[in-house]
């Protein structure tokens, strides 16, 4: 891979939730949403986070745009520590990072028509001059997909859809770098959510804009990322580019999760990992590594030591996986210990 | 559940401190001297002195406050100005006349409440359910010392009506005035309940409306089990869970609406009590009565919260 | 029930079945004529988008439609008998006995102020009569069943006090308590994690293969049907488009709808170069229906016939069945018209 400019930099993201508890309702523990996590966005690139729920992924977005105050760790935009920043500042850097949610919806005032909605951004953080905001509006409007009509509509007139191109006509309207879209596509009906997908990739090549794209669906990040991290409990367990990730996955709970989707493709009759039992609560996240509990590959050093995101034999250049026996379970050494 | 419980009654405590800050407070904020206001105007000054002397006002507010608290908590809340008796034989007996009154309203109110809120559930905007929840608009709305006064007229004293009016006219079944046979309860305890019950009814309606759209009452019927069943079990008890709540409250409130029903019935307890008190500045017993409320207030509040906590099973995560 | 002996080879065969919601000046045909059968022990897939009617096709099973909602016409047949034709007290006896439902959201389906094993034991003494004791240890045996770990703990624990995939294990222990012959599972994994959904999709095949029962599996999810089901009926604007089994539902799909459907997920097989394929504009509402094929404004194909003409079912020879007139002898369009050539890859 070439050098590409860093963007987004964030290192050891920590964010804990205080638990509430006792007699006097001190805080009695931690959920530990994201517990070290450190990646770099590229400049242009779609990174992807997937993983189950719980995991940390929508965390991990919320976090590098401040919306939830990050425990601790850094995260550096254009060389700059965002956790350093003011408020004031930081409300200036969001014109450079925005996000789309999964609803549209809850995101956006009911009562405010689109022509609202767009202006809206664009006053707070004045990057366009008065007199032009309604020509950018109906530009807007047009380049996700709209038509100049529906510019005084609510959104309650809108379909799943169309609300969702409102929320990236929102996301758009003051010119960002950097979108982070969390579960941006997963309410939508499919044949609906094939034509955002497509939307959201045009745009990338029009505007040059760079994707944090958070999601469950390992189908629509495949066709959508450049590289793709792998969360389970708050924790990174393997970040590859998409061809490695796919046809090279290292991780066992990579492997598991891609076996567990089911395909519409009834020729080939594929291996399935089955896991058992389900993802343990990140108040107290198992010791060791945290997929020990439900991987079929666990040992005692399992249960002990942390295994630290690496890049091991035969894995291309930026593939690292968090697995002590990722190799020995590759070349066929170390074998599944629980039947 | 027992960690619960320590803490809640632990929290009731800093509540009690208030109340008790305020009632002390009282006596020091309401104008004039209070040793003038009990020896009375005319009273020579070397009297208006030893009542000051002998009630320790001439000490410092904390100190007063402290040896005021100190009495209460041993059940001492002073002696009544008026009849000189001390203040707690002086609540004593009538304390159980307004228990009695507040938790027979609050018992008639809630079984009024729930029937007709699941009726008017269960029938949504069908005629019964318009009609009952125009009734609850009416008992919401009515101030209770009129309704008070009107079932005494009619039901009491009897009107004047033409004699082809049935039941009504001419009647005295109950007794307009007193406290312990049945005929003297009924109409205080309409009259006191009637309110809540409309808010009850009112609640429960609404409640019951959000917990039959839930998932687990579609549930519930795919399993085969009976409307009945459905709507008595399966959806009572989470629509409860509100209802809890606002019955609680209403209790704090029935507490205050005794004062006026009281007056209205003549019921000799703390209600008319506090009013008769406060008419002759009588501010011992004041302070005692109101004291007292307060505190069955709190421990109304503890064991409503604890109930609330019992059915709803979702909040108990220690 | 009666004794009539089985004679019946279908377990469910439903016939133009329509369900619809009345408002104050609209009847909005939620399910419009939907047909369908599921021989005895097969799984059969109904898919759809949102509004497509396949949920309020297996709510309407049960007789579960509620105001505003009627059936206003069809049969439903199970076991030979048409449900539309039975008391509510009849119904009673085969909800959650002879036929029981499981729905999407394990966590609002439970009862949240009843444990576990009150909620599965009340099957128990609805429809067999069991007191407290028996039930409860039916309803033990029934969560190991679902493979609850422990079940003599988790039989008297509420419900927030599981997870996501083991309340729907407990829905499942519920509705196959009576051990009955229909499952009707809608959307059962779609609120669940990939992991749990394969355990979940994993555990009800392996009960039907033991219990034999037939399954009517409702979802979006066209990779869940083609791994589970036998047969599929996909569902577009109340009505069936394509009737078939599995197998060549997925190796050649018919319907241009069908083919839109399929062509429009990403795969997390292989890449995709360029745009996906997508399904122009979105479904009709039901105020403004088209007024003939309900596809037809979306369909690449369409020609005046579609939107003039709403096409039947046709049954081809091997008893499959499509609602398209390019299948049909009046077609008027292109005759070599390919359903599964290239299409538009608009924004």
């Amino acid at each position: 891979m070439q050098k590409q400019k860093e963007l987004l930099k964030v290192t050891d993201l920590k964010q804990y939730f205080p638990i509430k508890g006792g007699i006097l309702g001190r805080t009695v523990n931690h959920v530990k949403a994201v517990d070290g996590v450190s990646f770099t966005i590229y400049e242009g690139e779609t990174l992807s986070i997937v993983g189950e729920s719980g995991c940390g992924k929508s965390t991990t977005g919320r976090a590098i745009l401040r919306l939830d105050e990050p425990t601790s760790g850094e995260v550096e935009f254009d060389g700059n520590n965002l956790l350093d920043y003011s408020k004031k500042e930081m409300n200036k850097v969001r014109k450079d990072m925005q996000i789309i949610f999964q609803d549209p919806y809850a995101s956006i005032n009911p009562r405010h028509t689109v022509r609202q909605i767009l202006t809206e951004a664009m006053e707070i953080q004045n990057s366009v001059p008065k007199q032009e905001r309604n020509d950018r509006v109906l530009e807007l409007m047009q380049t996700v997909g709209l038509g100049p009509h529906q510019a005084d509509r609510l959104p309650h007139e809108f379909s799943g859809g169309q609300r969702q191109r409102i929320g990236i006509a929102r996301a758009l309207s003051v010119d960002p770098q950097l979108i982070i879209a969390d579960e941006a596509v997963s309410a939508l009906d499919v044949s609906i959510q094939a034509q955002v997908i497509n939307l959201l990739k045009k745009l990338q090549r029009d505007f040059k804009l760079t994707y944090l794209f958070i999601s469950h669906d390992l189908g629509v990040v495949r066709h959508i990322s450049d590289r793709i991290i792998v969360m389970y409990l708050g924790k990174i367990v393997e970040i590859a580019d998409k061809k490695s990730l796919f046809n090279n996955q290292m991780h066992p709970y990579t492997k598991a999760l891609l076996s567990a989707i089911p395909s519409t493709n009834t020729e080939v009759k594929r291996e399935r990992i089955i896991l058992k039992g389900d993802v343990p609560s990140p108040i107290d996240p198992p010791a060791g590594c945290r997929f020990h509990t439900r991987c079929p590959f666990a040992t005692d050093l399992c249960r002990t030591e942390v295994p630290e995101l690496r890049n091991g034999d035969g894995m291309t250049d930026g593939h690292m996986a968090a697995c002590h026996y990722m190799e020995e379970i590759k070349n066929g050494e170390h074998q599944p210990t629980v039947v | 559940m027992f960690k619960y419980i320590i803490r809640r009654i632990i929290q009731t405590i800093p509540v009690l401190i208030g109340v008790s800050i305020l009632v002390f407070s009282m006596m020091h904020l309401v104008p004039g001297d209070p040793a003038q206001i009990m020896a009375g105007e005319s009273a020579p000054k070397e009297q208006v002195e030893n009542i000051r002397e002998r009630l320790g006002l001439n000490d410092p507010l904390p100190v007063q406050y402290l040896s005021y608290i100190g009495d209460a908590l041993q059940g001492d809340l002073g002696n009544s100005m008026r009849s000189g008796r001390d203040v707690t034989s002086e609540i004593g007996a009538r304390f159980w006349v307004t228990v009695e009154l507040a938790v027979y309203s609050t018992i008639v109110a809630v079984f009024i409440g729930l029937i007709a809120g699941v009726i008017s559930a269960t029938r949504k905007y069908s005629f019964a359910d318009t009609s009952l929840m125009l009734i609850a608009l009416f008992g919401l709305s009515m101030p209770n010392f009129w309704l008070g006064l009107m079932l005494i007229q009619w039901f009491a004293i009897g009107i004047d009506l033409p004699s082809w009016v049935p039941f009504i006219s001419d009647t005295s079944w109950f007794k307009p005035s007193g406290w312990g046979s049945f005929q003297q309860v009924v109409l205080p305890v309409i009259t006191l309940g009637t309110g809540s019950a409309a808010i009850i009814a009112r609640m429960t309606r609404s409640s019951m409306l959000d917990v039959i759209g839930q998932d687990y009452i579609r549930t519930a019927r795919a399993k085969g089990v009976k409307e009945r069943i459905v709507v008595y079990q399966h959806a009572l008890k989470n629509a409860l869970i509100p209802v809890v709540t606002v019955v609680g409250l209403q209790f704090g409130g029935l507490l205050g609406g005794a004062v006026l029903t009281e007056s209205v019935f003549a019921v000799n307890g703390m209600g008319k009590l506090i009013i008769d008190s406060i008419k002759a500045r009588d501010f011992p017993v004041v302070q005692g009565t109101i004291l007292v409320v307060a505190l069955l207030f709190v421990i109304v509040n503890l064991i409503v919260d604890i109930t609330y906590r019992y059915l709803n099973k979702r909040i108990d995560l220690d | 029930m009666t004794s009539a002996p089985n004679t019946y080879e279908n377990i469910l065969e439903i016939k133009d079945l329509q369900t619809s919601f009345f408002t104050k000046d609209l009847e909005v045909k939620a399910v419009d004529g939907v047909s369908f059968t599921i021989p005895k022990g097969k799984i059969l897939g109904v898919v759809g988008e949102s509004g497509s009617g396949k949920s309020i096709t297996s709510l309407s099973i049960l007789r579960l439609i509620e105001d505003p909602g009627k059936i206003v016409g069809g049969e439903i047949r199970f076991k030979g008998e048409n449900l539309l034709d039975k008391t509510e007290a009849q119904m009673r006896k085969i909800r959650g006995n002879e036929i029981s439902m499981i729905f999407q959201e394990p966590m609002t389906s439970l009862n949240p102020t009843f444990t576990v094993g009150q909620q599965i034991s009340e099957s128990y003494k609805i429809h067999q009569g069991l007191n407290k004791k028996q039930a409860k240890e039916r309803s033990i045996e029934m969560l190991k069943l679902v493979g609850i770990p422990s079940p003599e703990k988790r039989v008297d624990q509420y419900p927030h006090e599981l997870s996501g995939g083991m309340r729907q294990r407990v829905m499942i222990a519920m509705a196959l308590a009576c051990d009955p012959d229909l499952l009707i599972a809608d959307e059962p994994t779609t609120a669940l994690d990939v992991t749990i959904q394969a355990q979940i999709l994993d555990l009800m095949k392996d009960l039907q293969e033991r219990l034999g029962m037939g399954i009517l599996l409702i979802t979006h999810d066209l990779g869940v049907v083609a791994e589970t089901c036998d047969y599929v009926a996909v569902m577009y604007a109340g009505k069936v488009v394509e009737f078939t089994d599995a197998k060549t539902l997925f190796k050649s799909p018919k319907h241009p709808y069908t083919v839109g459907l399929m062509k429009s997920i990403p795969p997390h097989d292989h890449d995709i170069e360029g745009d996906l394929s997508v399904i122009r504009g979105s479904v009709p509402s039901p105020a403004e229906m088209p007024k003939g094929c309900r596809f037809a404004p979306r369909c690449p194909f369409a020609t005046d016939l579609c939107r003039e003409n709403l096409p039947d079912l046709i049954t081809d020879e091997e008893g499959n069945q499509i609602r398209c007139w390019i299948y049909s002898d009046e077609w008027n369009g292109d005759p070599e018209v390919d359903v599964h050539a290239e299409t538009e890859r608009t924004t």
